[in-house]
């Protein structure tokens, strides 16, 4: 406390309009600005354990049973013994990342940054609806995730079930260790983690209905705030679906319910639960699991709208056909989610009725991508590092997408389910689309959040080599899941025994694909020191550095408490006046009222 | 203990030399007077020219690896369900692989082509209905195709099959399988987990195993008498979470015994003789090319998946739940062995859904023979029924020197 009571006071010396103490100003902050940037620095965080934690299993995949002192380095003896890594631990690695990735970097990360920073900025409000509850899910956002981190020290284990957590695996700690304490706080962590994003998202939802400013109707609003109202519907009705699989799973664990459980014998114990479906889990599991995946890429493509009609000085084309293409996936991202189960034993025409409602999605995907492509088309491009990554996320976003459609049809999804063709079509689709927009977005926005500027040429390396490490290790993947390699094995020494070709070919491309991996986690280094160099030491940002239309580049560079420094802004036009006929420069503020005769658009 | 020093040197050895490279990098665009946000042209036009080279590369990736793993990995398909989805599958990769190239193309030479150019302003273009009314339509129809052939085949797999097909029951547990064939009648017996024994480990329900678990519940080394006799012992003094353990075990026991004695009091034993003809195998699962199989799938403790990758069949065991699919081998494994030119080849079933530590060992070699050999081997196995395993007096031999028979035939 002394110490916090000292900088306020060497605080209060400097600027004596400001009464803020260094803990309401940077801990329990209620300004949405201040949290947004919290979740980022979480995030970035987290995204790095799990990057961690990814390299070294892929080690062990590249390399297996070979000595390694990376590993031994990290793990110890205890799940390393002589730098040759556990069975169990592989699964834990192979979980916990899955569980970082999906939800604490690209649902908290991404959507907690971007959603608190832009709502209130592009829509002209002072603050979110309520500071405080903002506040709040930051740092349940933050127990989550450190409870999350603290699980992988658990001395059974972290949980070992892989990131879908399906019973029974992960309900009987006789079946796997880390089905143990490890779980529990999986749990724990994850009842935390929803009632954040719960408490987030009905913020975000509220913000956008009741604080727009004069003149922001809904068809006014920036294609980013689409993406974030809908990503929070979607939250608002799937997270407490994931909820009570939780709480479900929790009963089955600790009070001998038998919801997920039934006739099991497991390390020699006859169970006496009877009756219970573990398809019922992965019912409601999917049922989050689905909109979740969309949760995950709608702020991307919403980013990505934004930073491509910026910098393309072109308004994004079809501006209402993106808003309705973001409520058509929106919707159908509902009743999808049992393609994840074609093979699990579920009624086969009610897997007919989710092959159809699974590809319809791909029409509003197809919408989109020939959006952007035509925004491109004619425009006068600026390939600033933002820039280049939106477009590195059309490219992802289509290359993941199009295998989609040979995973979506059940008759095909037989022989490629849980194979590596699954894991190189989501890691494209969504991992790297969502990481690609949410780097577009930290260096679009940079300027907004820390009133300076990232290096641009640091922002080039770290482009070029995420996009070619990245693609180099999820492209050959798809490889390794044609030949049939099932996801989460610990080797492939099964098959050397049958069929020594594609046991060649799997180790062949196991092994690039670690080191285009190692590659792609040494090159966010760059980003790494670009962003916090930048912090405190990059040149001082201009207030509209990208000459873009929309509100928050009208507030003054230093952040203030409440945005403006007097009324609030109203807006006249829409947000895509870029490159207008007839307009003195090539681009309208948002702000600026439309001339005598100028039609909208 | 060295090596982690130097790792950790390294480490940060590596930070330090990439922070002073910035700093000095930082400091010499501080001379230059290089504003962040100003794009310059020639930075510009060159990640454009770098975009158009990376999509040749890419493309050229591609190319390479689909010539070179394309469908190396799996090989032809060997059943005849196999070769219906192949085709299937073909015609999709047909249609993504040109959308893949098509969009990522037009994306690339954009990005490329329209780079910012000194006086040349950007095209106004808000919306045209026409054209996204084209890209709407045109994706909905090629998914029209997709989805009705996509449907198609999906019913032809998952439908029932013919009334003629051999049943066979996959038993999957932690961390092996176990098959077992109908027997003569081409019924498999009936079940029950709770007749789990040593001697009926895929707990088959007879009336004799239903005698046999009543019996090891109530007098067995850790059945109902001996524990309430542990209970009652007034000589030793147990902790009180050993008393628990020993009742929570106890009450646990006496429910499943409950059980039991219902069961006996409905049992038909009309219903054994299904299950005495059923034969057990352990190691390797034995079909017969151009027979139909219904395959029938249990799990015993967690959720498993019957994976057979060159049958090209899936299907999760599910504890609790039955489940079940069917597929026609149509390439016996010497067959196989000759198109592969692998003389090791083998035919395999593996698990594909994760189910603790040693998942990735737990498989099955699948041997497929003609059918003289298949008869051949199925004559040798009908000594070795369940009824011959559960009663062991005459018939123990018999299975071995019928595996040594049907492995010559195939070789």
């Amino acid at each position: 406390m002394a110490s916090h009571d000292a900088h306020a006071h060497g605080h209060h010396e400097d600027h004596h309009h400001h009464e803020e103490h260094f803990i309401s100003k940077y801990i329990f902050s209620q300004d949405h600005k201040m949290i947004g940037k919290q979740f980022l620095m979480t995030a970035v965080f987290m995204g790095l354990v799990a990057m961690m934690l990814s390299i070294l299993f892929r080690i062990q995949l590249a390399w297996p049973g070979e000595s390694s002192d990376f590993l031994s380095f990290f793990l110890g003896e205890k799940w390393a013994p002589n730098g040759v890594l556990k069975e169990d631990m592989y699964l834990g690695l192979v979980t916990i990342h899955g569980t970082i990735m999906v939800f604490f970097l690209l649902t908290g990360g991404l959507s907690g940054t971007f959603s608190n920073i832009l709502i209130p900025l592009q829509l002209g409000a002072r603050d979110m609806a309520s500071g405080f509850l903002n506040m709040l899910s930051y740092w349940m956002f933050a127990l989550s995730s450190l409870i999350m981190v603290v699980t992988l020290f658990v001395e059974s284990g972290p949980a070992m079930s892989g990131w879908t957590v399906y019973p029974p695996l992960s309900a009987l700690p006789q079946a796997v260790s880390g089905s143990g304490l490890g779980m529990t706080l999986w749990l724990v962590s994850m009842t935390i983690f929803i009632a954040s994003s719960l408490i987030g998202s009905l913020n975000y939802i509220v913000t956008i209905i009741n604080l727009r400013t004069q003149g922001m109707n809904m068809t006014r609003m920036p294609l980013t705030i689409w993406a974030f109202f809908v990503t929070a519907i979607l939250g608002v009705l799937s997270f407490p679906v994931l909820l009570s699989a939780a709480l479900l799973l929790t009963m089955d664990r600790l009070m001998g319910t038998s919801f997920y459980l039934s006739d099991i014998i497991v390390g020699g114990e006859m169970l006496t639960n009877h009756g219970g479906s573990p398809i019922l889990y992965q019912h409601l599991f999917w049922f989050l699991g689905h909109p979740e995946v969309y949760i995950v890429l709608l702020p991307a493509l919403g980013l990505s709208s934004e930073i491509i009609a910026t910098n393309a000085r072109k308004p994004i084309f079809g501006y209402k056909a993106m808003i309705g293409s973001i409520l058509a996936i929106g919707f159908l991202s509902f009743i999808v989610w049992g393609h994840h189960m074609f093979v699990t034993g579920m009624n086969p025409f009610l897997g007919s009725v989710f092959v159809f409602t699974t590809l319809l999605i791909a029409i509003p995907s197809a919408v989109k991508v020939f959006n952007y492509l035509t925004t491109l088309w004619k425009g006068s491009l600026v390939l600033t590092p933002a820039m280049l990554f939106a477009i590195g996320l059309v490219s992802t976003f289509i290359t993941g997408g199009v295998t989609g459609i040979i995973l979506a049809d059940s008759a095909l999804d037989i022989m490629m389910h849980d194979t590596y063709f699954v894991v190189a079509h989501f890691h494209i689709v969504m991992g790297m689309s969502a990481v690609f927009g949410m780097f577009g977005g930290v260096y679009h926005w940079f300027p907004k959040m820390f009133g300076r500027m990232m290096n641009t040429r640091l922002g080039y390396a770290h482009f070029w080599v995420t996009l070619i490490g990245a693609y180099g290790v999820f492209f050959p993947m798809h490889f390794v899941g044609l030949a049939g390699a099932p996801r989460r094995y610990y080797d492939y020494s099964a098959y050397s025994e049958f069929d020594s070709n594609s046991f060649e070919l799997m180790v062949d491309l196991n092994q690039i694909i670690t080191i285009f991996a190692i590659i792609a986690a040494l090159g966010q280094v760059f980003f790494l020191f670009n962003f916090f160099y930048s912090i405190f030491r990059g040149p001082k940002a201009p207030q509209n550095p990208w000459r873009s239309t929309t509100l928050e580049w009208t507030t003054p560079v230093e952040a203030i408490h409440g945005n403006w420094p007097g009324e609030l802004p109203t807006v006249h036009r829409w947000p895509y006046d870029y490159s207008k006929p007839g307009a003195s420069e090539d681009f309208i503020s948002q702000i600026t009222p439309l001339e005598e005769g100028e039609e909208e658009h | 203990m060295e090596n982690k020093l130097i790792i950790l040197l390294v480490i940060i050895l590596g930070a330090i030399a990439v922070a002073q490279l910035v700093r000095i990098y930082e400091l010499s665009s501080k001379l230059r007077k290089n504003e962040e946000h100003e794009i310059s042209n020639r930075d510009n036009n060159l990640n454009a020219r770098m975009m158009f080279g990376f999509m040749l590369l890419f493309f050229a990736g591609f190319i390479y690896l689909m010539t070179a793993y394309g469908w190396t990995g799996r090989g032809s398909a060997a059943s005849v369900e196999g070769i219906e989805m192949d085709w299937l599958l073909n015609l999709n990769f047909v249609i993504i692989i040109a959308v893949f190239f098509l969009t990522n193309f037009l994306l690339f030479y954009f990005t490329w082509r329209f780079v910012r150019k000194p006086g040349v302003p950007a095209f106004y273009y808000p919306h045209n209905n026409k054209l996204e009314m084209l890209w709407t339509v045109v994706p909905a129809i090629v998914l029209a195709v997709i989805i009705i052939l996509g449907l198609q085949t999906w019913s032809n797999l998952s439908g029932p099959s013919k009334p003629e097909a051999e049943k066979i029951e996959l038993f999957s547990k932690q961390f092996d399988w176990t098959a077992r064939y109908a027997g003569a009648d081409n019924t498999l017996g009936l079940y029950d987990y709770k007749l789990t024994l040593d001697n009926n480990e895929l707990a088959l329900l007879t009336t004799s195993t239903i005698d046999s678990s009543l019996n090891n519940m109530l007098n067995g080394p850790t059945g109902i008498r001996s524990l309430q006799k542990l209970l009652n012992n007034r000589d030793t003094v147990y902790s009180d979470s050993t008393m628990q353990v020993l009742r929570t075990d106890l009450s646990r026991k006496e429910r499943l015994y409950r059980f039991l004695t219902q069961m006996k009091e409905n049992h038909n034993p009309k219903l054994d003789a299904s299950a005495w003809d059923d034969i057990i195998q352990k190691d390797t699962l034995y079909l017969c090319k151009g027979q139909e199989y219904e395959i029938a799938l249990r799990a015993k403790d967690v959720i498993h998946s019957a994976y057979f990758p060159h049958f090209r069949a899936q299907m999760n065991t599910v504890p609790g739940m039955a489940t079940r699919m069917k597929f026609t081998p149509n390439k016996t494994t010497s067959e196989m062995r000759d198109e592969k030119n692998d003389a090791n080849f083998n035919y395999i079933l593996m698990c594909n859904k994760i189910c603790g530590g040693a998942h990735y060992k737990m498989k099955m070699v699948v041997v497929v023979l003609d059918r003289p050999a298949y008869k051949k081997w199925m004559d040798g196995k009908k000594k070795a029924t369940f009824k011959d395993q559960y009663f062991p007096v005459a018939a123990a031999p018999a299975a071995t020197s019928a595996d040594t028979t049907a492995v010559d035939t195939m070789n």
